[in-house]
This record gives structure tokens, sequence and C-alpha cells, in this order.
């Protein structure tokens, strides 16, 4: 799980191509929800487990986003990412922090060599409702600061109002200002609603030159789920078969134990195969999530289920 | 690059106990068979030989029938409301025990456990609590002035939900006041045997519920006993048509669930992922051992070649392997018998020119193993496009219009179930219309439920299971 960030960047395709695969757009609920249950069964025990626990730290984007966030918060976050469990030497680090543009220098200090990413997220997030020109300078203020990936959100306000074309044409503006830093694409999910939506909403992302489509900012109540990103693959698969390009997921939001994002993880193992199971592919974006998961690791390695305070704070 | 295999999750078999060997259950209690020939019940997975079953004779038969009669005597005075008690408690003694029912189930038949957990079993149980429910109610439903009992049924079910149709048979039939002899198949008996353990241990009156093992020739015996006076069945169409003969000279009940050969129906307009998913279920669902399985592949000609690439891409995932693996999809085929079956027919197919689709995957060394099929370029003349397969088999057929769906849909002796995949409500409604099917399913496959009626038209049957028509199948009317 070292190099991260090696793969081919994403670049847009025309407006008149992507049309095209909004077309045909249909998603039946009720089988998206009987296919995630029915994943759900799925019984991870043993080296399994453990191996799931070691992929999800590695896809972990190490978060925070509060306006209380200081540099002293970020330093411990960061380092934390770089070192999650300091008593077990194969526990991998995070794939990334996540952190606001003011706090991505703080970030890069601390990290050096170390393969850990600093993502930022921009465009005003959670809400972007600023014109483009803002979310441009948020954009580049991030990326000037240093900042390895961008993390913005789409123009809800242009989709649900049907301005597709607006939400699409943003992407592609802010993709340009990103230049070779991996672009992750928010769609809100909660706020999308419907899986009709959400998959059109992943497919217009895509054909603008996403990255990676990621599922919530974490600021709402209904943040990701199973579902939402069940329908998101869908996409990523329909996206690759149509223009050879393999994006990334990112789920984000609510993902606070081990169990749910070993979830997560067979969803993606047997919708999209094997090639995702890598930071490149995947990403979980938590805060309290990584805890969990070592102490997991360690259990399965010890039998020992330890309290918190054997491990970090970050 | 390191591939991430799930681990194995084996359901633990400790928690059931196989005798060696099984007597009848007659008048309340088990009991030493008449028949001196037994056959051995093994596991489709393994091979492994699980108990010897005794080959029940006429003499067991009468013994069975006799014990029967007697019990209705006494079962069809039984206060409605004391009927209702007693399936009650069976329902939740299932439900106590569904776990060791659902490893037993899998054992003895190869369906994965997740499927005997999270199906067979939790329909088991409501089937007995529906039927619990309608057994001091029977007066309202169907408004007749009087109904009444047949007397002592003659019940005679397969090996692909073994329990489940059990509990099909046998809920309704005690509900309304008859008594049951139950022949379950001959190589799926063990969880009907622990259902009549049960059976003794809730205290069920004497010659309400009796059991004889056996063969076809059981079978027949019960089938031709005079004391029978409702044979109901649920098995191939050939054996259905044999009992449908030997019956047409007596005053006796019949209802027949047979074979089916359905068509689901995938329009150009559907959910193309979830219908992907629903074709999977529909046809894989219990290694396609399911009589309603969509075996046919009715698809718009405009998405055939999409469709048929998600769906390679889609089985290429099912996990086929031990049955007691909670990670399983699909498990072993129930018998040597069926297996040779479904590779001779397969082998016709490639044969009269069918494009073979099979997954890649390993198989275990022993036991009875067929991998998930798929053909296409088949013609509606061929073998595969018309006769039941009943194996992991699905056969894909093209229309270019809705009306060209219908007559391919109904061009078939079958007629148990279809289903149609497109989100315009419109034209489900005419679909459904006019496809000659007792069940048909919209956007989904495979839902049941106690309260549906289940059953066929043309040769797929007559009569129904399940829902308020479902005792109609157990009571006489008069008005």
């Amino acid at each position: 799980m070292s190099n991260i960030n090696t793969k081919a960047l994403a670049s847009p395709l025309t407006w008149a191509s992507t049309i095209e695969l909004l077309e045909s757009v249909k998603v039946d609920e009720i089988g998206v929800k009987e296919r995630v249950a029915s994943l759900s069964t799925r019984s991870i025990k043993r080296e399994s487990k453990l191996q799931a626990l070691n992929y999800i730290v590695s896809m972990c984007d190490l978060t925070t986003l509060e306006g209380e966030d200081t540099e002293g918060k970020v330093l411990q976050m960061t380092a934390k990412a770089m070192r999650p469990d300091p008593t077990d030497k194969e526990v991998p680090s995070a794939a990334a922090v996540c952190v606001y543009p003011s706090l991505v220098s703080t970030a890069k200090e601390i990290i050096g060599t170390s393969n850990v990413k600093v993502a930022s997220v921009s465009s005003y997030f959670p809400s972007g409702q600023v014109p483009l020109e803002s979310k441009l300078l948020d954009t580049k203020f991030a990326i000037d600061e240093g900042a390895d990936e961008i993390d913005i959100v789409i123009n809800r306000k242009a989709f649900f109002e049907g301005d597709y074309r607006k939400v699409f044409d943003e992407i592609v503006a802010l993709k340009e200002a990103c230049g070779n830093i991996h672009l992750k694409t928010i769609l809100e999910v909660g706020e999308l609603r419907t899986y009709e939506n959400i998959k059109k909403a992943s497919l217009i992302a895509l054909a603008a030159g996403s990255d990676f489509i990621k599922t919530s900012t974490g600021k709402i109540s209904n943040g990701s789920s199973k579902e939402a990103c069940l329908v998101m693959a869908k996409a990523v698969y329909e996206f690759k078969e149509s223009s050879g390009f393999s994006a990334g997921i990112k789920v984000a939001g609510g993902i606070r134990n081990s169990k749910d994002a070993i979830r997560y993880l067979i969803i993606i193992k047997e919708e999209l195969g094997e090639d995702w199971l890598h930071a490149d592919y995947f990403r979980f974006g938590a805060s309290s999530l990584l805890d969990d998961v070592l102490k997991q690791i360690r259990k399965l390695k010890t039998n020992a289920y330890q309290s918190s305070y054997y491990f970090p704070r970050g | 690059m390191v591939k991430w295999e799930y681990s194995e999750s084996i359901e633990s078999d400790s928690i059931v106990s196989i005798q060696d060997k099984y007597g009848h259950f007659i008048d309340g209690k088990f009991s030493t068979p008449n028949s001196k020939n037994y056959l051995k019940t093994v596991s489709p997975s393994t091979e492994e030989v699980l108990a010897s079953i005794s080959i029940g004779n006429k003499k067991d038969v009468d013994k069975a029938v006799n014990a029967a009669k007697e019990g209705f005597k006494r079962w069809s005075k039984t206060t409605p409301s004391e009927r209702a008690k007693y399936l009650y408690k069976l329902a939740r003694l299932i439900q106590e025990r569904s776990r060791e029912f659902a490893v037993l189930e899998s054992m003895d038949g190869g369906k994965p456990i997740k499927e005997s957990r999270d199906f067979d079993l939790p329909q088991v149980a409501s089937n007995f609590f529906y039927f619990a429910g309608w057994a001091d109610k029977l007066d309202i439903s169907w408004g007749a002035k009087e109904m009444k009992p047949y007397g002592v049924v003659g019940q005679i079910i397969p090996w692909n939900f073994p329990l489940l149709m059990l509990a099909w048979k046998v809920a309704p039939a005690l509900a309304t006041g008859n008594t049951v002899v139950l022949k379950p198949a001959e190589t799926t008996p063990l969880t009907a045997l622990l259902f009549a353990e049960l059976c003794e241990e809730v205290g069920l009156p004497k010659g309400v519920f009796n059991l004889v093992t056996g063969d076809g020739t059981t079978g027949a015996e019960l089938v031709n006993h005079e004391g029978i006076s409702k044979i109901a069945f649920t098995g191939s169409t050939s054996v259905g048509k044999y009992i449908q003969n030997a019956v047409g000279e007596r005053d006796i009940g019949l209802t027949l669930e047979l074979g089916g050969k359905a068509a689901n129906i995938v329009y150009n307009d559907a959910a193309l992922d979830q219908a992907v998913e629903g074709v999977v279920n529909g046809i894989f669902f219990n290694q396609g051992h399911v009589c309603c399985a969509g075996s046919r592949l009715l698809l718009q000609e405009d998405i055939h070649d999409e469709f048929i690439n998600k769906l390679e891409k889609r089985m290429q995932t099912l996990r086929v392997g031990n049955p007691l693996d909670k990670n399983t999809d699909i498990g072993a085929i129930n018998s040597k018998e069926q297996l040779d079956k479904i590779t001779s027919l397969v082998n016709e197919g490639v044969n009269d020119g069918g494009e073979l689709f099979q997954i890649e995957c390993e198989l275990p060394s022993s036991g009875y193993w067929y991998r998930p099929s798929l053909f296409t370029n088949v013609q509606p003349s061929y073998n595969i496009a018309r006769e039941e397969i009943f194996g992991p088999v699905l056969t894909t057929l093209t229309f270019r219009t809705p009306e060209e769906a219908v007559e391919i849909a109904n061009n078939t002796e079958y007629g148990l179930s279809a289903g149609i995949w497109t989100e315009k409500g419109s034209k489900i409604l005419w679909t459904a219309d006019r496809l000659d099917a007792g069940v048909i399913w919209a956007n989904t496959f495979n839902k049941f439920d106690p309260s549906s009626p289940f059953g066929g038209y043309k040769e797929s049957g007559f009569g129904r299971e399940g829902g308020r028509h479902g005792l109609l199948s157990y009571l006489k009317v008069r008005s």
C-alpha cells in the first residue's frame, strides 16, 4: 500500500458524450436495497478479517473539518495518520489526512517523506453556495499550500434546478485548476436522496474528470450509505466500460465501526473487483473509524479488546 | 497483487444429532417399520451417508392411514382455537430450533446455509403462524354456510424445499381440521423426521400428523390407498400426471403443484443492473432447484449484448461450494440423478447449437456440483428452451416487441410463474394481464408470503397453496 496516487489522472469528456451517459439512468430502489442486504450477510472471519482491517487503515482519510480546528489539532491527527499504532509496525499508515485549506501547510510540515497525503476540502465546502470564481480561488489556495488531493462539492443548487450543464462545467473548471492534483468530488448523497439522482450525479462528476467520487461532506445527518456506495460503484463500472477510466470511490459520513467499513469493502470487491481494493481506488473518510479498526486488529492478534487509552489520540 | 479471499466461515453441524436409522412416525410416536428395506440418505456436498431411511411398504402406509383416520375422528371435533394453539406452538418451536433445522436442511439437501437460515426457516415458521391464524376464522374465509375438512390427506413433497413444502402442506391441512400422512422426498427426509419429533414435543394429538418415509413405491401406496380423501402433491409433471390418472376413478380431492419453465422478461426500459440481480436470483436461487425458477430469460433484442455482459460478470462472482459455509451462494446439486439430468440436458443444448457460458470456479472433489451456466444463441425449438432443467442453467431468448415477448413467454406447456422487468408501470400491467402464469413478479423475483396464493396454470398444476385460497385446497365448501 505504499504508493498512493500513482495511477493515471482522469480527463473530462465532452458535454455531448456526458448527456449520452445520463440518458439511460434507471435505478430500482428495492433492488439496490436487496443487493446491499444480501452482501451484508457475508461473514468475514480470521485472516480475511485482519486483511480487511489493514486495508481499511491504509484507505483511511483521517479527517477533521471543524471551525475549532487549530494547528495543534491537525499536527496530532497527522502524526496519528503516519503511525496509527506505534506499538504494531505491521499496521500501515493511513492514506491521507483531510483538512480545511488554511491547515494544509501545517499538515504538510509534519508529513515529511511519509507516504501520507494531504487532502484539502475546497470549493466552499460543505455548501458550495458561492460563485465559481470563489471556488477556484479556494481551490488554488489549497493547492498553493501544498495539498496533494482536493475534495470539492458539487453544485447541488444547480443540480436540483436541473442545470446539469452547470454542475458539469464547474467540476471541469475545478479539475483544470487542479492540474495533476487528484480531484475527489463530493455528491452529498443525503441531499440527492434518490438513487437515480445519485447515479446521475456520479456520472456527471466522473465525466467532468473527477478522479474519485465521494458520498458525503459528513456535515449532514444522513451521510454515507452502503446503498449509495453500491449505486456509485455501478456508475464507476459503467464509466469504465464507456471511457476506459477507472475512477475511485470515497465513502465518508457516519462510518464509525469496523464491521460497517468491512461491509463497504465487500460491496467494492464484489461489484468492482480486487483491483479496487487499494487506496488509489477506494477511501474511507472518517474521524472515529480508525480507532475502532485499531482495536479490532489488536483483538485479532492478542485476543484482548483494549481501551481507547492504549491508542494515541489523533 | 494480494487478493482478498474470504476465509471459510462454517456453520457448525454439532447442533444436529442424526440417528443411524429412522422408523416412521405413526399415531404420535416413532415405530419400527414393517418394511425391511432401507435407503441411505446422503449429503450431496460430501456423498457421506447421513442415515438409513425405511422404504415404507403397503402395511406401513396402511398403519399410518388408519392412525390418521382415528386421529381425524378426534381432530375434526377439536375446537378451532385449540387446533390453532398447536399450530402456534409448532411455529414457535420451529423458530426456537431454526438453526438446527437450517443446518440439517443444508446437510441433507445441499442448499447454502444462508438460504436455509434466511429464507427456508423464516418462511416455514411464518406459514405455521399464518395458518394458525385461520384455524378459528374459517367461517369468514369464504362466507360459505358450512365447510368441512376432507378427512385423511395424503401429502407428497419434493426435495428442493423439504421443510418449507412440508409447512405449505401440513399447516393449512391441520388448521382446517384434516389429518395428514406425509411422505417426504427420498433424498431429503431428515427435516421432516425432526419435525415429527416436534409434534411429539408439543403433544399434538395422536394420529393427526403421520410420516412415512420411502421412495416412489411408498408414494404410490399412499396415492392408491382407499382411506385417503385427498392428495396434495408437489413435484414433477410426470408423477403429477400419474397421480391424476390413479385417482381419476375415485371420490378424492387433488391438488398438484408441478413443473415450470418461467419466462423472466426484461424490457429495454428496465433498471438493468437490478434486473441482472433479479435474473440471477431467479435462476440460481437454490441451485435452480425451484419449480417457479425464471429459467427462460427473455431479453429485448436491443439490450441483449449489454445485458449478457453484465450478467456474465455478475455470475462470475457467485461463490460455489460447501453449503455450510456462510459465504456460499450456490450449494450442491441435490442428487447424482439430478446432476446427470442437468448434464445431459446441457450437452443436448450445446449439440443443438446453443452457446454455453459457465463460470470459472473450483468445485469440491467429492459431492455433486454444477457450475452456474448461461445459454445464449438459443432457438425456442431447442429442448433447453422447453424442458424444465431444474438446475443452475439459464436459457436466453430474444424478442422485439411486447406482443412477441408475451407470445414466447406463453409458448410452453407450463404456466407456474413469470417475471417482468420495466420501469414503466403501464407496461407491467399490460404484460401481466396477458401472461398465462399463476404467479407473476414485477421488478423482483422469487418473493413469497404465506398470505399470497401460489400455484400454476396448464401443466404446472392446479389448486393454490397459501393465502385464503390455500384453505380451499383442504376444505369442502357447502352453501
